[in-house]
């Protein structure tokens, strides 16, 4: 059935591969930690280039080696992102990183320090990255339906107000743009806890719904009660959470999951950093509920937009995707509003509906697809943090 | 609603309500609105209450259950008058 929000379209950029991309970024990715500075000295010499370091890359194996592949390469094929350079300390993995992006169809060049060292390999890779910017540059946005986005959610530094005001706001807008064909995420794992109940009954069906519940499951007899010392209520809720007002992790998880709205369920389980292979709708990624994390898992899992309910102001940010902040906390909207997109404290005046809100939130969407700058990216918040399962070799 | 609420709270079911104006005393005659439906009522709050945090709405008991979003959010583990500041003093989870 058509809607009024059944006919929105956005200015964005189709990639190689169909995908709709939001912003035009030329990354200069480092396979592992000691590929950094060549990264940095290459995104230094050409401007209009982005590095993005990180902490890993070396000596993980198994399953936390095949999640640092997966982030790597989903993000090199996030569509936000025009063209990479990969560079890697040896040609192997750096390979496989780079080939894995190229699956997209998009330009990607690959360097390898061993036997050329920083200099020469700075030298051939700002080449490289140069070309790119060129090209890239020239790309033009084009009429895009809003149904083609890829839009995430997690919030964070959350109080008693994002249960009332910011995750609804975010829930309003999935139950109607999902409809519209939109794809969806959601996670934070260890955070649904206290909510269980409820986000199971939210799934499609019954066996996405047990599947769900044993992914959840496994999280707390493995790593919550695994590595437990006294209890998490020093974690989860964070320090800055009962602050605001959340008591317990059941608090804090009921008002999380007011993100995905009063109609939406989810069609699938996703691990973490994993692209959606199930079609249009919502899915559930195993993520942490760290914000850099979580919103870096998503990313990588192809997300082009995140939305991002905060009540005691998180401030973070995502090297590629613009992160909307959201909050119905008016303390943060007076002492942090360099950092908010949309002010939804009206509903706590009741001077604003969670309709109203989720318009706004909609409205906002449209505007950072057509290029608009989120507070994040205009503060420079670039943060990438890979999650990590276990000990390296 | 022409005054603005200083305490909301989710469904009918609830026993705590979250303070949504900064720096409420103790005594304030509150406008309390439920937000399932906009349905209001007055309570007087017990002592100075942050944004954000909670209030009980009726005396609570050492081992009763704080109800919020019309579920289950954690033990109460110290007795708290009608109208009394609800937080990690006086209510924990039962998860870990």
């Amino acid at each position: 059935m058509a809607s009024k929000y059944s006919n929105m379209t956005v200015k964005a950029f189709r990639r190689e591969n169909g995908r709709v991309g939001v912003r035009n970024h030329v990354v200069i990715l480092p396979v592992d930690d000691i590929s950094n500075a060549a990264c940095e000295a290459v995104a230094n010499n050409v401007k209009g280039t982005m590095a993005i370091p990180h902490a890993y890359g070396r000596l993980q194996f198994g399953e936390d080696l095949e999640l640092h592949f997966r982030t790597m390469i989903g993000t090199g094929a996030n569509p936000n992102v025009a063209a990479v350079v990969v560079i890697g300390i040896e040609p192997g993995w750096t390979k496989r990183i780079a080939d894995g992006i190229r699956a997209t169809g998009k330009p990607v060049a690959e360097f390898s320090i061993e036997q050329n060292g920083d200099f020469e390999t700075i030298r051939a890779a700002s080449w490289a990255a140069k070309e790119f910017v060129h090209m890239t540059s020239e790309y033009q946005r084009e009429e895009c339906s809003i149904s083609e986005l890829w839009v995430s959610t997690k919030c964070g530094e959350s109080d008693t107000t994002t249960g009332l005001g910011s995750c609804p706001t975010v829930g309003n807008m999935y139950d109607k743009l999902l409809p519209e064909g939109i794809t969806g995420f959601f996670g934070e794992t260890s955070e649904i806890t206290g909510a269980e109940h409820i986000c199971q009954k939210r799934a499609i069906n019954e066996e996405v719904g047990e599947r769900w519940y044993k992914m959840w499951k496994a999280y707390q007899d493995d790593v919550i009660f695994a590595h437990q010392t006294d209890d998490l209520s020093d974690s989860q809720p964070t320090k800055g959470n009962i602050e605001g007002g959340l008591t317990t992790i059941e608090e804090k998880a009921l008002g999380n999951l007011e993100k995905i709205g009063r109609t939406s369920q989810y069609i699938d389980i996703l691990e973490p950093a994993e692209a959606p292979q199930s079609g249009n709708g919502l899915y559930f990624m195993d993520s942490s509920s760290a914000a850099a994390e979580c919103v870096t898992l998503m990313a990588a899992g192809g997300a082009v937009i995140h939305t991002f309910p905060t009540g005691q102001g998180n401030v973070v940010g995502n090297p590629i995707v613009p992160v909307i902040k959201i909050t119905a906390n008016p303390r943060t909207v007076r002492t942090m509003s360099e950092h908010v997109d949309v002010d939804v404290s009206g509903i706590l005046r009741r001077e604003m509906t969670i309709d109203e809100a989720g318009d706004e939130l909609i409205d906002m969407i449209c505007r950072t697809a057509n290029g608009r700058n989120t507070a994040a990216e205009a503060l420079g918040h670039r943060e990438f943090s890979m999650t990590k399962l276990y000990r390296s070799a | 609603m022409s005054e603005i609420p200083h305490l909301l709270v989710h469904e009918h079911d609830d026993n705590v309500g979250v303070v949504v104006v900064e720096g409420l005393t103790a005594g304030t005659d509150m406008l309390c609105c439920i937000t399932h439906d906009n349905s209001t009522f007055r309570l007087t709050s017990g002592s100075d209450v942050p944004i954000g945090h909670k209030i009980a709405l009726q005396d609570l008991k050492e081992g009763d259950t704080a109800t919020k979003y019309g579920e289950d959010i954690g033990k109460i583990i110290a007795d708290i008058p009608k109208g009394g500041h609800v937080h990690t003093h006086n209510c924990k989870t039962k998860r870990w």
